[in-house]
């Protein structure tokens, strides 16, 4: 790493009859100091991320418990949570909201929304854009429990605010539709980040290709499948990448519907929750966390890898940008 | 094919910046145009707006007689070629050109035939495959004027086409516009702030200042005669010489030359207020005292390759005069520019001095030698 740093050529020699005596490196630390400067970095590393994953993987493997003789003294059961995990209905049904959940509010509602409004946002200025950009990032910057505060208030069944604009007293969202509920309330609460994220794409799209588009007479669609999308590829994988992982991680929604009603709206991370520290079964707990650790891991690895090969393709074609 | 017709055309940006005021053009059926113009001028306005890139603040555009100014840049058959190409990289070449046809969902196999042949007319054969990152400036320039002709368009516009190129390609590029133009005869209209590149490539310019038109015509008469100081001084890759004078009885005095009054001009009164403006081009530089003739010291000498231009400190004006090959003289000497027979020109209140009640003389229509260009 640092050799890189530093300008290769003339500092570098330079810095090599100095690195000699300090221990070589550019900045002339030595290996020992340059370790002390990191250590506390790396000791809440330590603390705070890897021995609670690895804690978490040897809970994993016992009985442990929140009350109860188990807790006191736990059992190893090697492999059985992680068995009864993957066997488990509740497990299955929480996986498959989830995957609701994900594609519902992240993939398709806030990817699509946020796009939409950097769209029709591109070429405003003045204080439309203003006032739509300042909505939509207020929705993102509210703490969790402040916006479901104000969603179980428009949602009500008696006197909420939904019920009042549309006149439908009585109408009890939240059970009715509690998994719709919590999608659409995702979408609301985090189309910022797309949003943000494809205004900036779309300022890389040169005008002079939208207006090779409008000349020969394409549609919208048309001009975003062949001059804008291909321009972008990068950003909304990034971008998908992203959400993706906060979604499915997302534990907002047990503020609003508290997973109920009758679990129907139960994703992962309110499983966990309620089985860990609802029921008391921390090393089940532990086991669903680190399948849930593996299912985020391949996430990461399919968009990172669909990322690599567009990069590989890419630099041919950076010549003409 | 089309005749262009604007009229009263006004195009105001927000924010109170008026591009184009009131503007009237009309461009022929096949004709090669140019507008002309430094940065700001509006020319690219102009363009954007006839290719309806930009809605009109009021007054019409007319292609081949049909009012399009209410139409979508979709719907006008418009060719144009942006400065930068904007071709899309992920494409092919062919596909590249092929885009139009494209989305006026002509079949596949009928509008790669069509791409092809445009391709192999603009000198582009064995690259269909290729993208565009893998070509040239010239090759992709080639390509976006494909583009912009596989559709058949009934107009063609480009905007600034050589200014993206190297020295050497842009001159390869224009005789090839020059030439391509001329066998398809499609109305072209292209704008640059290059006045040599106007001069060499259009049938007639127009040059234009804040939004108007300051002078419209041919090459020689734009060069020859410009019609006000603006365009005398934007013309010629020598500047004019523009030298205040005066009216004296039948002679104009300018920096100490006494010359003859054009014919023109005989109607001014003596003792007015004139500029006189001739090119370097046109004056005959002499190591001997000559009547009539700007007489002066020479203050520099820059070779220009096949001539030299040599910087007369004339009463402290300098005059520019351009000397043939073999005849420089050096820095120091006494000289004198004796301007050529009918080749002076008298600005009055900026604008050209012509004669009472005849209109412009027509100019023979000359193409402008290389030495004017170069």
């Amino acid at each position: 790493m640092a050799p890189l740093t530093s300008p290769p050529s003339e500092a570098a020699r330079r810095g090599g009859t100095a690195a000699a005596s300090a221990g070589g490196d550019a900045a002339g630390l030595g290996r020992g100091r340059a370790a002390a400067f990191v250590a506390p970095a790396l000791v809440l590393i330590a603390v705070f991320l890897v021995f609670p994953a690895l804690w978490t993987l040897y809970l994993g493997t016992t009985d442990y418990r929140l009350t109860g003789i188990a807790a006191s003294e736990p059992k190893f059961v090697g492999a059985h949570n992680y068995g009864d995990v993957l066997g488990d209905g509740d497990f299955h049904h929480s996986l498959w909201l989830t995957l609701q959940f994900v594609l519902g509010s992240a993939v398709i509602g806030q990817t699509l929304l946020g796009f939409a409004i950097a769209w029709v946002m591109r070429d405003r200025k003045g204080l439309v854009r203003r006032v739509v950009e300042a909505l939509v990032l207020l929705a993102w910057i509210l703490p969790g429990s402040v916006i479901a505060f104000l969603w179980i208030a428009l949602l009500d069944r008696d006197g909420g605010t939904l019920n009042a604009l549309l006149g439908t007293p009585g109408t009890a969202w939240l059970i009715d539709h509690p998994m719709a509920c919590v999608i659409v309330f995702n979408v609301w609460h985090g189309t910022a980040f797309s949003m943000m994220l494809y205004g900036a794409a779309l300022g890389n799209v040169p005008p002079s290709h939208l207006e090779t588009a409008r000349l020969a007479g394409a549609s919208t669609l048309q001009t975003l499948r062949d001059a804008v999308l291909p321009r972008i590829r990068g950003h909304v994988l990034t971008s998908l990448l992203l959400i993706s992982l906060w979604t499915f991680n997302d534990f907002t929604p047990f503020l609003i519907t508290a997973g109920g009603p009758d679990h129907r709206s139960e994703i992962m991370s309110v499983y966990v929750y309620r089985t860990a520290l609802g029921d008391g079964r921390l090393g089940f707990g532990a086991a669903i966390s680190l399948v849930m650790i593996l299912i985020n891991l391949v996430i990461a690895l399919v968009y990172l890898r669909a990322l690599r090969e567009r990069g590989r393709r890419e630099p041919r074609e950076a010549v003409t940008a | 094919m089309a005749a262009i017709t604007i009229s009263e055309l006004t195009k105001v940006y927000p924010g109170g910046v008026r591009a184009l005021d009131a503007l009237d053009l009309d461009v022929a059926d096949g004709e090669f145009f140019a507008l002309l113009g430094p940065s700001g001028c509006g020319k690219t306005t102009l363009l954007r707006t006839v290719a309806g890139l930009e809605a009109a603040t009021s007054g019409t555009v007319a292609l081949g007689g049909a009012d399009v100014t209410r139409l979508p840049p979709g719907r006008r058959d418009v060719g144009m070629v942006f400065q930068d190409y904007a071709l899309f990289p992920h494409m092919s070449v062919l596909d590249n050109i092929a885009y139009p046809l494209k989305i006026k969902k002509r079949s596949k196999a009928d509008r790669h035939a069509r791409a092809a042949e445009a391709a192999d007319y603009l000198g582009l054969e064995g690259l269909g495959k290729r993208r565009p990152g893998e070509l040239s400036g010239g090759q992709q320039q080639r390509v976006a004027l494909a583009r912009a002709l596989v559709a058949e368009p009934r107009i063609f516009l480009l905007d600034e086409p050589l200014s993206n190129l190297d020295a050497r390609l842009r001159l390869e590029a224009r005789t090839f516009l020059k030439r391509l133009q001329k066998e398809l005869a499609v109305t072209t209209v292209f704008v640059t702030h290059d006045q040599a590149e106007a001069l060499a490539l259009a049938d007639r310019i127009a040059v234009m200042d804040k939004g108007r038109i300051r002078q419209l015509g041919t090459p020689t008469e734009v060069f020859r005669r410009p019609a006000n100081l603006f365009v005398a001084s934007f013309i010629g890759s020598t500047p004019m010489n523009l030298l205040p004078g005066r009216v004296e009885g039948d002679h104009v005095v300018a920096a100490g030359a006494s010359l003859p009054l054009p014919d023109e001009a005989r109607a001014l009164a003596a003792g007015e207020e004139i500029v006189c403006g001739v090119r370097p081009e046109y004056l005959d530089y002499g190591d001997r005292p000559v009547d009539g003739a700007f007489a002066g010291r020479v203050s520099v000498v820059e070779h220009l390759g096949g001539s030299a231009l040599v910087t007369l400190d004339v009463e402290g004006e300098p005059v520019h005069v351009v000397v043939g090959e073999g005849r420089e003289p050096a820095p120091g000497d006494e000289g004198w520019a004796l301007p050529r027979p009918g080749r002076v020109l008298l600005y009055r209140d900026g604008e050209l001095v012509t004669a009472p009640g005849a209109s412009e003389v027509p100019e023979p229509r000359m193409a402008p030698t290389g030495k004017e260009n170069a």
